[in-house]
C-alpha cells in the first residue's frame, strides 16, 4: 500500500504570537517550529498502514526552508522519502492553492491513501485535505478517530455533535486525522540518523505546473480584543461565601445563569 | 454578476439545527446593506415542511432538494447537491455552520466551487460591498479579516455567536432536482453511533464547566457534572485532563481541542496554559476557580476564587439551586 501524509510545520502551541505592527501578519522571531500536531496522527496512521500491508510513504510539504526539519522529523518517525514544495508564490497561499499544489506533488506519486491533519493549528483553516480531495477527484472522510481498511473498503469514524457516524467508502481517499486516531510514536536515534540519507524532492510551483495564486487572503491580522480586568472575590473568606457571591455576580451582573 | 447571499441550512433526524437560524439572520442583515435576497439551501429527504421555519429568520426563497440519498448526509451527496445549486444560481456570499457537519461540507464545496472561505468566524460584515469575516487564527492567539477574490466568497459561522433575529420574508420554496446517481456515490453511512441522550456538546454549548489538572483524577468531575446538570451546561477538560485518561477527546478545550465561545466557561482546577488561554478566551464571561493565586487562568477572569475547588464548586450548586428553585 503506498500511502502520502501531507504535514505543515507551524508555531509550537505554547508559542505567544505577536502581530507585526502593520497587521501584514505575525512576528516569527523566536517561535518555536513544530510538526503540526493532527498531522503526526496522519503521518503515524500512514506508518501503521506500511506495518500492516508493506509499500511506501511519501511526506508532502508546503513552506519554506526550515519545513526540511519538519519533513525529516517524518522521515525519523519511518517514512520513506519527501516532497517539499518550497516556493515564495506558496508562503502565504490560501488552503485552495495549498492544495492545488499539494494534488500536483501527489499526482507524480503512486498512491492508495492521502492523510492530513484535519486543521493546522496556525490558521485553523480545516480544508486542505477536502480540497485535495476534490481536486483528486476521489472520496474523504474528516476528522477521523478511527480507520479500518480491508482490501479496498474503507470505514472511518468521525465525531459529531452528541453522535459519532462510521463512514464507509473505498480507496483510493483521503483521511484527515483527528486526536483519537493514535498515540503518534517518536522518532528514535536509528531513525534519525537513518532520516538524513533519505531522498527529499524540492519542487518549485512551476514545476509543479500551478501558479500559486490564491482566492481569498488575510488583509489584515489583528491582536485578540483585550478582555477589561476581572476581580477576585473576596467579600467573604469562606468557600461558601465566595461562592454566594459569584452566584450573585453570575446572576445579577453578568446575567448568564 | 454573483448576487444574492445565502446559507447552506443545517437540519438533523427531522429538524433544523439552531446554526440554521443564526445563519439566516446574518445573511438577512447583510443582504439588507447589499439590497440583496437571502437564499438558502435545505437538503434531505422529506425536509420541504422545515423550509417556512427559515422564513421566519429573513430567507426569501428556499432551494429545497429531496432525495432519499441525502440522508443521512454524507459529505459527497451534500456538496454535490450544494454544489450544483450554487453554480446555477451564482450567489455573491455562501454561509455555512461551523458545526461537525458545516466544517465537512463547506471544505469540500471551496474545493468544487473553486473558491476562498474563512473558517469559524465570529464576525462578519460588507465593506466595500465585499465580504469581510472575522475569524481567530492559531486558536485565537490573534485574528484575521479575510476578504475573497472569487464567488461565492464563502465564510463558515461559529455557532453559538451570532444573534438569531426574528424577521418573516415570503420563503418561497423552489424545489430543484439534486441531480444525484445514487450508485455513483463514493461514501455511504454504515452506522451511527450516539452518545448518552442529552450530551452538550462543548461546541454548542451557551455554558461550559471546565474542569483541569486540579480534578486530581475522573472521579473528581462528578462536581463539575452535578453543576453543569443544573446550569444545562455541557462538561468540558483541559489537554492535561484527556491526555490523563480522565475525560473523553470530544470534550477538549484549546488549541489542540476545540475552540469555544460560550456565554459562561467556568474553569476549576485549570491553571491556564496558553494552548488553552487561546482556545476559551472568546468566551463572554470566564469565572476561574483554582487555589494557586498565581495561576495565569486569573488574568483571562471576570470573577475569580482563590480557593479549593472541591469545596467552592459544590458549594456554588447550592447557591445555584437557590436561585434556580
Amino acid at each position: 500500500m503506498n500511502i502520502v501524509a501531507c504535514v505543515k510545520q507551524v508555531p509550537d502551541t505554547e508559542a505567544q504570537i505577536k502581530v507585526k505592527g502593520d497587521g501584514s501578519g505575525i512576528e516569527e522571531g523566536g517561535i518555536k517550529w513544530v510538526m503540526n500536531p493532527y498531522d503526526e496522527f496522519g503521518v503515524e496512521e500512514s506508518l501503521k498502514l506500511k506495518e500492516k500491508f508493506g509499500g511506501e510513504v511519501t511526506i508532502v510539504s508546503v513552506g519554506p526552508a526550515r519545513t526540511m526539519e519538519t519533513i525529516r522529523t517524518a522521515l525519523a518517525m519511518g517514512a520513506d522519502k519527501g516532497v517539499q514544495i518550497d516556493d515564495p508564490a506558496l508562503y502565504n497561499a490560501d488552503a485552495y492553492a495549498t492544495a492545488e499544489a499539494l494534488a500536483a506533488a501527489i499526482k507524480g506519486v503512486s498512491y492508495d491513501i492521502i492523510f492530513c491533519g484535519q486543521r493546522a493549528i496556525d490558521d485553523d483553516s480545516a480544508q486542505v485535505g477536502s480540497i485535495l480531495a476534490e481536486i483528486l477527484g476521489i472520496p474523504q472522510v474528516t476528522f477521523a478517530t478511527k480507520l479500518e481498511i480491508d482490501g479496498t473498503a474503507v470505514k472511518a469514524t468521525r465525531p459529531i455533535e452528541g453522535a459519532a457516524v462510521v463512514v464507509a467508502t473505498s480507496l483510493p481517499c483521503v483521511i484527515t486525522a483527528t486526536k483519537g486516531l493514535n498515540e503518534p510514536r517518536y522518532a528514535s536515534l536509528p531513525g534519525i540518523m537513518k532520516a538524513k540519507k533519505k531522498p527529499v524532492d524540492i519542487k518549485k510551483a512551476a514545476d509543479l505546473g500551478v501558479t500559486g495564486a490564491s482566492k481569498s487572503k488575510v488583509a489584515k491580522f489583528t491582536p485578540p480584543p483585550a478582555r477589561p480586568p476581572g476581580k477576585i472575590l473576596c467579600a467573604d473568606d469562606t468557600p461558601e461565601g465566595k461562592a454566594a457571591e459569584l452566584a450573585k455576580l453570575l446572576r445579577e451582573e453578568a446575567k448568564v445563569i | 454578476m454573483a448576487k444574492g447571499v445565502w446559507i447552506v441550512a443545517e437540519q438533523r433526524d427531522g429538524a433544523l439545527r439552531k446554526v440554521s437560524f443564526e445563519l439566516a439572520s446574518t445573511a438577512r442583515k447583510l443582504a439588507d446593506q447589499l439590497g440583496e435576497e437571502v437564499g438558502a439551501v435545505l437538503c434531505g429527504s422529506g425536509v420541504e415542511a422545515m423550509a417556512a421555519e427559515l422564513a421566519k429568520y429573513g430567507v426569501d426563497k428556499i432551494y429545497v432538494a429531496d432525495n432519499a440519498a441525502l440522508e443521512p448526509y454524507t459529505t459527497d451527496a451534500h456538496a454535490l447537491a450544494i454544489a450544483k445549486v450554487v453554480k446555477e444560481n451564482d450567489p455573491s456570499i455562501l454561509f455555512l455552520g461551523a458545526s461537525a457537519q458545516g466544517k465537512d461540507l463547506s471544505a469540500s464545496l471551496v474545493g468544487k466551487l473553486a473558491t476562498g472561505m474563512a473558517t469559524d468566524c465570529t464576525d462578519v460584515k460588507i465593506a466595500d460591498g465585499k465580504l469581510c469575516a472575522i475569524r481567530p487564527m492559531y486558536a485565537g492567539k490573534c485574528f484575521g479579516e479575510i476578504v475573497i477574490d472569487a464567488f461565492p466568497q464563502m465564510a463558515s459561522l461559529r455557532p453559538n455567536v451570532f444573534p438569531i433575529v426574528e424577521c418573516a420574508k415570503a420563503g418561497e420554496v423552489v424545489k430543484f432536482d439534486a441531480g444525484l446517481d445514487a450508485a455513483a456515490l463514493k461514501t455511504k453511512v454504515a452506522e451511527i453511533l450516539k452518545e448518552a441522550a442529552g450530551k452538550i456538546d462543548v461546541a454548542e454549548a451557551n455554558i461550559i464547566v471546565s474542569g483541569g489538572r486540579g480534578m486530581k483524577g475522573p472521579e473528581g468531575y462528578g462536581i463539575l457534572e452535578e453543576l453543569a446538570g443544573l446550569l444545562g451546561a455541557a462538561v468540558g477538560a483541559s489537554r492535561a485532563a484527556v491526555d490523563a485518561g480522565w475525560r473523553p477527546q470530544s470534550d477538549q478545550v484549546g488549541q489542540t481541542g476545540k475552540v469555544v465561545s460560550p456565554n459562561l466557561y467556568i474553569a476549576c482546577g485549570i491553571s491556564g496554559a496558553i494552548q488553552h488561554l487561546a482556545g476559551m478566551s472568546s468566551s463572554k464571561y470566564i469565572v476561574a476557580i483554582n487555589k494557586d493565586a498565581e495561576a495565569p487562568i486569573f488574568a483571562r477572569a471576570d470573577y475569580g476564587i482563590v480557593d479549593d475547588l472541591f469545596k467552592v464548586v459544590p458549594a456554588l450548586t447550592q447557591e445555584v439551586k437557590k436561585l434556580l428553585a
